[in-house]
């Protein structure tokens, strides 16, 4: 008994050596505060929790990284359930896998893989989880492929901030987020330290802008195989219903796409547009963005190195961006992002938003989703009049959606609106209401010349 | 009435499962890639995550060479190992773990060392598309590289040591028809329209067209009129320098209609105009690269073992000296712009059908090469997507990796610039180098057992490195410290790193797409940099 207990430790010593080589010297490259020894294995084997969020493409590899540099405790959300397409790439999954939870299959594979590694499942949208549970991690780590689902990720780290009473920052409500994203042959990681370094709101200009069709192209002028797509899409669809007005268009339903292929390729006959094919079609239809198992192999183990030298600073961390591209040869350019000094998540400070005094609140809702520095989705707006809550517009719930609607042609001060009011927001982006204060630009001297 | 039969009926399970990459390399690709056999030498950490990545988009074949067994720190470093896999031969354990991830992809394992197959039987290697090989000793790198030189096989050596890591191609000559470029350049030859396109452009009459049609006429033809109004009062010159472009757009403003009031309409298409002045006045010629590639000896002295990417060079030389009179074959693509859908489609013909005759005479000249030679014929799709990329054609001429151990003249030279830049990437290649050297003299690695003992014979390998190339030692041993920290540790997330790197680079190999890196990669993840060096 004693024996193999022994065997066992000496077997774990060997297993881990070559972190151990890692964790048990000091080195001329170490963090400042790095001092070596066995515990900081033994750290991140039975203390450090890390959340992974997305078990797609760079999840399934996060997970296995992470599992290899002896961490045990790991969590990881994802909603989805497993598909054919994913199998190029998410190699936790078999054909078997087809329909069964994302999390839940990717923990089970490394589990048994890896003995000793504690993954755990969580197989729902990362909304339904609660401050409490983002709380109990030391480092989350993101791979996911929505821009919604990290600005939300990266709200609630942020709202998880403590100051002090002298505003400055409690160290100890820090957790740290390493985010990794990959589209075809390009990728970024990037390390973000709540309110000490860039987030993800803070650089909301690196993501590249949507590519849309203007809808008078696509009705009128259609010049492109997309744009004949489209307008099955957005027009013809909604016109026929081809399976009844109950039935949306599945871009993952095989007859959907046909019939919107018989469609699209009559319209493009109509115009002489060649080359509508059935991938392109259904890459029209999900917006479909390429993916291959290199690039997410080479961005998640780039995010697990960082994960490992926040958990153990036996090296300093990337600062604070890495771009990849593996295109043209494999070329890396990291650089230090900065922060947004009036970051809505990250800055702890009120936001101003500068506006006409004669303006409508339509004006308000379109800043909040056009401005870089908002690129909201369908902002809900409040305000506090007289100690009493008051909804100015929101369009995610129907009824005040009717309700609120005529509010958007109104002037901003006939809603009860003044120089210095606070608006409410609310959108999918965040977590959080975010708190705006409204100025208006006509009550201060405006320098036109500039 | 009857709707036409549906064409491009579903896709079957093959094309769906590979739908996210079929759209990076395309069918073609994915052909290539299923015809492609790896082989691997020695299943660690790294070589286990190269092949991960090769064998889920459904490479061909691959056979794993590896002689260990398999040892805890292996499987504590090793997905593709478990724990019952102790003892066992690990080429073939990581096999099994591998060729389970796809099993379109075939396995075979080979149990025998590199050395002994170099000797008994080379011929062995000539069957595979791309070696790469991980953990050599410094004697078996270079005789395995002067190998697979000497029988044209492409080889990826890799390394993978604390936070370093590197990989180096060898390959003799590797041609890339499809680079995929970021951004390709236009080519709508306004400065030399060909005859159906001058007969478009000059039909129309822009100041003619009613308001609806004025905001439809693509830029093209806005610029090319602006153009023509500027060489009346320009004797027939084309607007090159800066503010001769100025001009240009003083003229496309004066195009667009004015309002009752006066004030110019916003038209997009006028905006597009003035937007592409700076880019699509830039004068059709044949660039360097290209020409380059026409008149190397390759393209100028064909013989029957010539590449078919080099009978391609020589007619499109030929297309270029004759019917192209200067220039290469008319791309045949049209940007998307603001215009009606007749407009669009009917000058997106015009350039399709110029690009189509040309390389039909491409075709033409290639097939009296073909006949000459008595080769194998090549297809007019292959020679049509030749010209359709032929302003992106690309060509590494590689190098010898045993040449580069040798350290001979340029090679010295050329790392002696580095270092003495200082470029700390270099200093890294001369660590992974010293280290290697520091095994095979000791037969492990350095600070394998103790890092502080093993100090100063790594800085003897060091400076014999340096003295090598005739480079004065570094001034401080920071990094050969670190080297001896390090002890030979493969951290997994390094390894996984490059590994995707390098599965990466060799599908570009296999699939002829996208420009490999040439030809040496140094990655540093402690400072998380990357560089490449071409030696």
């Amino acid at each position: 008994m004693a024996s193999g207990e022994t065997q066992s430790a000496e077997y774990q010593q060997r297993r881990w050596q070559h972190i151990r080589k890692l964790l048990e010297r000091s080195g001329p490259f170490c963090h400042p505060d790095f001092e070596p020894s066995a515990e900081i294995l033994d750290f991140i084997m039975n203390s450090c929790k890390v959340l992974v969020v997305g078990a797609g493409g760079l999840g399934c590899e996060l997970l296995k990284d992470l599992a290899l540099m002896g961490f045990k405790k790991i969590h990881i959300i994802d909603m989805d359930t497993i598909e054919l397409s994913n199998l190029n790439r998410q190699f936790l999954f078999r054909k078997n896998d087809i329909g069964l939870s994302k999390a839940k299959c990717a923990v089970e594979f490394v589990n048994k893989r890896i003995p000793g590694c504690e993954a755990v499942a969580h197989h729902c949208a990362i909304q339904d989880l609660d401050e409490g549970f983002y709380r109990q991690f030391h480092i989350v780590v993101c791979g996911l492929d929505s821009i919604v689902a990290r600005r939300w990720l990266n709200g609630m780290l942020m709202s998880l901030l403590q100051y002090n009473d002298d505003r400055s920052l409690d160290q100890s409500s820090v957790i740290p987020l390493v985010d990794g994203g990959t589209e075809g042959f390009k990728g970024n990681a990037r390390v973000i330290l709540p309110g000490m370094s860039a987030c993800i709101e803070c650089t909301l200009d690196l993501y590249p802008p949507q590519k849309t069709f203007p809808l008078c192209t696509i009705a009128n002028t259609p010049r492109l195989p997309e744009h004949c797509v489209e307008y099955v899409k957005v027009i013809q669809w909604a016109k026929e219903n081809p399976w009844g007005a109950t039935t949306p268009l599945d871009g993952d339903d095989p007859q959907h796409v046909g019939w919107v292929l018989e469609k699209a390729q009559e319209r493009a006959i109509k115009h002489g547009i060649t080359n509508v094919t059935y991938r392109l079609t259904q890459g029209v239809l999900k917006n479909i963005i390429p993916a291959v198992a290199s690039t997410n192999a080479a961005i998640a183990a780039a995010c697990a190195t960082e994960v490992f030298k926040l958990a153990t600073s036996c090296c300093t961390n990337m600062n604070n961006y890495m771009v990849l591209n593996m295109a043209d040869g494999v070329y890396t350019y990291t650089f230090n992002a900065e922060r947004r000094p009036d970051c809505v998540a990250c800055s702890n400070t009120t936001r101003v938003l500068e506006i006409e005094s004669d303006a409508t609140l339509q004006t308000i809702y379109d800043k909040l989703c056009e401005d870089q520095a908002y690129l909201m989705k369908s902002p809900g707006i409040t305000t506090v009049i007289n100690g009493r809550n008051k909804t100015l517009y929101m369009s995610s719930i129907k009824s005040i959606e009717e309700r609120t609607r005529d509010n958007l042609k109104k002037k901003i001060a006939d809603l009860g609106l003044f120089n210095g009011a606070d608006i409410l927001v609310a959108d999918v982006t965040t977590p959080n209401t975010i708190t705006i204060k409204l100025k208006f630009s006509d009550n201060i001297d405006v320098d036109m010349s500039r | 009435m009857a709707s036409p039969s549906p064409k491009s009926p579903e896709q079957n399970e093959k094309t769906k499962q590979y739908d996210r990459q079929l759209r990076l390399w395309g069918d073609h690709g994915q052909a290539a890639l299923e015809n492609g056999h790896i082989c691997l030498i020695n299943a660690t950490a790294l070589g286990t995550e190269v092949i991960k990545s090769i064998v889920l988009p459904g490479v061909g074949s691959v056979t794993i060479v590896d002689d260990n067994t398999v040892s805890d720190e292996d499987i504590g470093s090793n997905f593709f190992l478990e724990c019952s896999s102790k003892g066992l031969n690990r080429g073939s354990e990581a096999l099994r773990f591998l060729i389970e991830l796809n099993p379109a992809v075939q396995g075979h394992a080979v149990q025998e060392p590199p050395d002994q197959i170099l000797q008994e039987n080379p011929d062995f290697f000539k069957s595979f598309t791309v070696v790469i090989a991980t953990a050599l000793s410094e004697k078996t790198i270079q005789d395995l590289a002067q190998h697979l030189w000497d029988i044209n096989v492409p080889f990826i050596l890799c390394r993978s040591v604390g936070f370093l890591g590197s990989f180096r191609i060898q390959i003799k000559e590797h041609a890339v028809i499809e680079t995929h470029p970021d951004n390709e350049q236009v080519d709508l030859r306004l400065d030399v329209p060909f005859q159906s396109l001058a007969d478009y452009l000059n039909a129309l009459d822009i100041e003619a067209v009613d308001l609806k049609d004025h905001g439809h006429i693509p830029w093209i033809v806005i610029l090319y009129k602006a153009v023509q109004k500027w060489q009346v009062s320009n004797a027939n010159s084309w607007p090159m320098s800066r503010k001769e472009k100025n001009e240009i757009k003083d003229l496309i403003q004066g195009f667009i209609r004015k309002d009752e009031n006066g004030i110019p309409i916003n038209e997009e298409n006028f905006e597009e105009a003035l937007r592409a002045v700076n880019t699509a006045l830039v004068p059709t010629f044949l660039p360097v690269r290209i020409q380059e590639l026409l008149y190397s000896s390759s393209a100028t002295n064909l013989n029957k073992e010539s590449s078919p990417f080099w009978i391609m060079c020589s007619a499109l030389r030929g297309f270029v000296e004759a019917e192209g009179k200067g220039k290469l074959p008319v791309r045949g693509v049209l940007p998307d712009m603001t215009a009606s859908t007749e407009h669009f489609i009917q000058l997106q013909n015009i350039y399709r059908s110029q690009a189509a005759m040309d390389a039909e005479i491409v075709y033409r000249k290639v097939q009296q090469i073909v006949a000459q030679l008595h080769c194998d014929s090549i297809s007019e799709a292959d020679v049509k997507l030749f010209c359709r990329h032929a302003h992106d054609l690309y060509l590494i001429k590689g190098s010898n990796i045993a040449t580069e151990y040798q350290l001979g003249g340029s090679v010295a030279s050329y790392i002696a610039r580095y270092l003495e830049e200082p470029d700390v990437m270099m200093v890294h290649y001369i660590l992974l180098r010293a280290a290697e050297m520091f095994r095979s003299e000791h037969c492990r690695a350095p600070g394998d057992w103790e890092p502080e003992g093993d100090i100063s014979n790594l800085k003897t390998c060091v400076s014999k490195l340096l003295s090598d190339i005739s480079c004065s030692p570094f001034p401080k041993d920071d990094h050969i410290h670190e080297m001896c920290r390090y002890g030979g540790a493969e951290i997994h997330s390094v390894s996984a790193f490059l590994g995707g790197c390098v599965a990466h680079e060799a599908i570009k190999i296999i699939t002829k797409q996208y420009k490999p890196v040439n030809n040496m990669f140094i990655y540093d993840g402690s400072s998380t940099n990357t560089a490449t060096f071409t030696f």
